[in-house]
């Protein structure tokens, strides 16, 4: 494996626009995202569905559904290419290589009729022509132990239903680190796993970050895995970033008030909240935006302003941003909504 | 509690037989679901099971529902058995006992409108007027936060938040005197899952019903129960006071549950007890104290071979199933408690 350094910035997305195309009208799903990784870091994107976090990952890769899905403006840079200007074959020869995918369901993840080992040669022969069958096994092999599957040799016969949850899972993260990518995007992976079962596979996904320098993009709607996994967080709503930083800034002073709804809201193990916080109201239909705050509607501090303009991003304290009209007044400080997270 | 025991369930046991061949079908063992487990549930009170998949609490729910008969022992619900009901004491039951299920999408008929599925449990067994309906329908519906004209609509006109409003309504609408719900709240977004815990806590108090929880986030069961349960592979490990439960886990599953579930801040370090495998199969599971293969405090020889025994409530407030917290062994509990406290 080719140096890495760590702390590089790898990926980096300007202004990315996804919008789908359906009867009702357009929706916009990814409505101007911004964000960057950097090698050996993991970033977190947060939000509810619809939010448009697994559409920004999809569109990352181009594989937003098509016909109706299109990306209409942006960039999309790893190391100096914009993916967005490559030719669908030039793209092909990027997944899986340069960025790879681990989806929610090992279920549907793998083909139950193929054996995990004939899974595992595909991912490892499309990108490596011409280093024979045996070098490709040899390969795959190498990568079901790096996910420390017991006796790869013999698993790598096995079909997915002989295999556990847990272990499936393992077998969809060794496909794929098996072309040794720079960039995972992982999303919402462990949450078909029992609890202890998660615990096991975040904390492998974390050993193999620190042996190879991977950046992991993880999409989820759990604080939990933010608050253990990621150095950064990116916290959507209704298709925009309207808040990111790094990760215990974001925790100790969260500046939108919809992170700061979302952090109160969850019952926590550590202690009993008498009442949780509960969020108003429901996430906006994605094709009847206005021009304000998509958040407006459900915020407990909004005003007409609110509602007519899209508030600018302001930063809070070095980079962490949030997009808040409540902002501009830098003395303005947000009342926690119970008594949870102080 | 002061009202007295609402359900109570001994040496419940529910066994599936295992079988070979078509034809001539052989019984060849059988999967142990639930295992000789006894709880009781209070008026107004919430019990919750918890436990990872394939620990039978499913299954418990069920047996509760009378969706299974159970191989052995009984469930009684105001002193009679519920499994020989006939005639109108079935009725009754049914009156009694409600469930709401996870997935507020296919637990209901898609072609019936939201009165019909609200009023159900009302028409089905009891001999009501239609304007008697009409009124607690819209009663209920108030009541879990919904509109009267709401009745008229379909289910596809709500989303998922209000769906499990509805079901909610279904449930409470022929007054029961229990509730069971299977994951509530998993399906939902987290700004919905708030709205409807606080829900069941509010309607808890109106209604004087009691709860039985089946669940596997333990921010929500701290939330929501007054006493806990923890299951695994069929049994009963640890029955505690909620808050007992969670400041002083005394069972080392408990303990690996607990360290397992992500930290709410990512200031908060926790000792983290990584469990070795996976959950054994119930079909065979180990001989000795189900959970030995995994536990990390293992004393020896006895856990191997022989089954600790789960004191009774009477007995005790905080019972264990774990030879470490049983007499001759207690001096040696004391001893590595000290080396592994939390």
């Amino acid at each position: 494996m080719e140096e890495l350094t760590f702390g590089e910035e790898v990926l980096n997305v300007q202004n990315l626009h996804t919008y789908l195309y359906t009867r009702w009208g357009i929706v916009k799903a990814v409505d101007g995202v911004t964000f960057s990784v950097s090698r050996g870091e993991t970033l977190g994107i947060v939000g509810e569905s619809g939010s448009g976090k697994s559409m920004t990952a999809l569109s990352l890769m181009r594989l937003q559904p098509r016909p109706a899905g299109r990306i209409v403006q942006g960039e999309v840079w790893l190391e100096g290419t914009d993916l967005l200007k490559l030719s669908d074959q030039q793209i092909q020869r990027v997944r899986g290589r340069d960025i790879s995918m681990i989806l929610q369901d090992p279920q549907t993840s793998l083909n139950p009729v193929f054996s995990v080992g004939n899974q595992l040669l595909e991912a490892v022969g499309v990108h490596n022509k011409g280093i024979g069958r045996k070098g490709l096994v040899a390969r795959a092999v190498e990568a079901l132990r790096s996910v420390r599957v017991a006796a790869p040799e013999q698993r790598f016969q096995d079909y997915p239903h002989q295999m556990s949850g847990g272990m499936k899972q393992r077998v969809v993260g060794a496909i794929s680190i098996s072309c040794e990518p720079k960039v995972i995007i992982a999303d919402e992976p462990t949450t078909a796993l029992d609890v202890t079962i998660q615990a096991q596979y975040l904390e492998l996904l974390q050993d193999i970050q620190r042996d190879t320098g991977l950046a992991i993009i993880f999409i989820t709607h759990d604080f939990g895995i933010v608050a253990n996994m990621c150095d950064r967080v990116v916290v959507m709503y209704a298709g925009k970033i309207v808040e990111q930083g790094e990760v215990r800034e974001i925790f100790n002073h969260p500046s939108h008030p919809y992170t700061r709804a979302l952090l109160d809201s969850v019952p926590n193990l550590e202690s009993k909240a008498e009442r949780l916080y509960s969020i108003q109201g429901q996430p906006p239909a994605l094709w009847d935006l206005g021009t304000g705050c998509r958040f407006a509607p459900r915020c407990p501090y909004s005003d007409q302003r609110c509602y007519d303009e899209y508030p600018p991003s302001y930063t809070v304290k070095g980079e962490h941003t949030a997009d808040c009209w409540r902002l501009e007044d830098a003395n303005w400080r947000m009342e926690p909504f119970s008594g949870q997270h102080t | 509690m002061e009202n007295g025991t609402v359900l109570r369930a001994t040496h419940l046991t529910k066994h599936f037989p295992v079988t070979k061949g078509l034809v001539l079908m052989k019984t060849i063992g059988s999967v142990k679901a639930v295992d000789d487990i006894s709880f009781t549930i209070d008026q107004g009170e919430t019990l919750a099971l918890v436990g990872e998949s394939g620990c039978g609490k499913t299954t418990t729910a069920k047996l509760v529902l009378r969706l299974e008969k159970p191989t052995s022992g009984q469930v009684t619900l105001g002193g009679q058995d519920i499994h020989a009901l006939k005639g109108a004491d079935l009725k009754r039951y049914r009156m009694q006992v409600q469930a709401v299920f996870q997935d507020p999408w296919s637990s209901m008929d898609p072609r019936m409108r939201i009165r019909d599925i609200v009023s159900e449990p009302l028409v089905v067994n009891q001999k009501i007027t239609k304007q008697e309906t009409r009124d607690r329908v819209s009663k209920v519906l108030v009541d879990v936060g919904l509109r009267p004209q709401d009745a008229t609509k379909y289910p596809h006109e709500f989303s998922g938040g209000q769906r499990q409003r509805i079901s909610i309504a279904s449930a409470l609408v022929s007054d029961p005197r229990l509730l069971i719900m299977d994951e509530p709240v998993s399906a939902l977004d987290v700004s919905i899952r708030s709205q409807i815990l606080n829900l069941f806590k509010d309607l808890q108090g109106q209604y004087n019903v009691s709860y039985l929880l089946v669940a596997h986030d333990l921010g929500t069961i701290r939330y929501m129960a007054d006493r806990v349960a923890v299951m695994y592979l069929g049994k009963i490990v640890e029955y505690a006071p909620t808050e007992e439960l969670f400041t002083n886990p005394k069972h080392p599953y408990t303990r690996a549950l607990l360290s397992a579930a992500l930290p709410s801040h990512p200031d908060i370090r926790r000792e983290r007890i990584i469990l070795e495998g996976e959950v054994p199969s119930p079909i065979d599971p180990p001989p000795g104290c189900s959970f030995n293969p995994r536990c990390p405090v293992k004393i020896g020889a006895v856990c191997e071979s022989a089954t600790p025994r789960l004191e009774s409530e009477e007995e005790a407030r905080h019972p264990v199933a774990c030879h470490l917290h049983n007499d001759p062994y207690k001096q040696h509990a004391a001893h590595k408690a000290g080396g592994d406290a939390n």
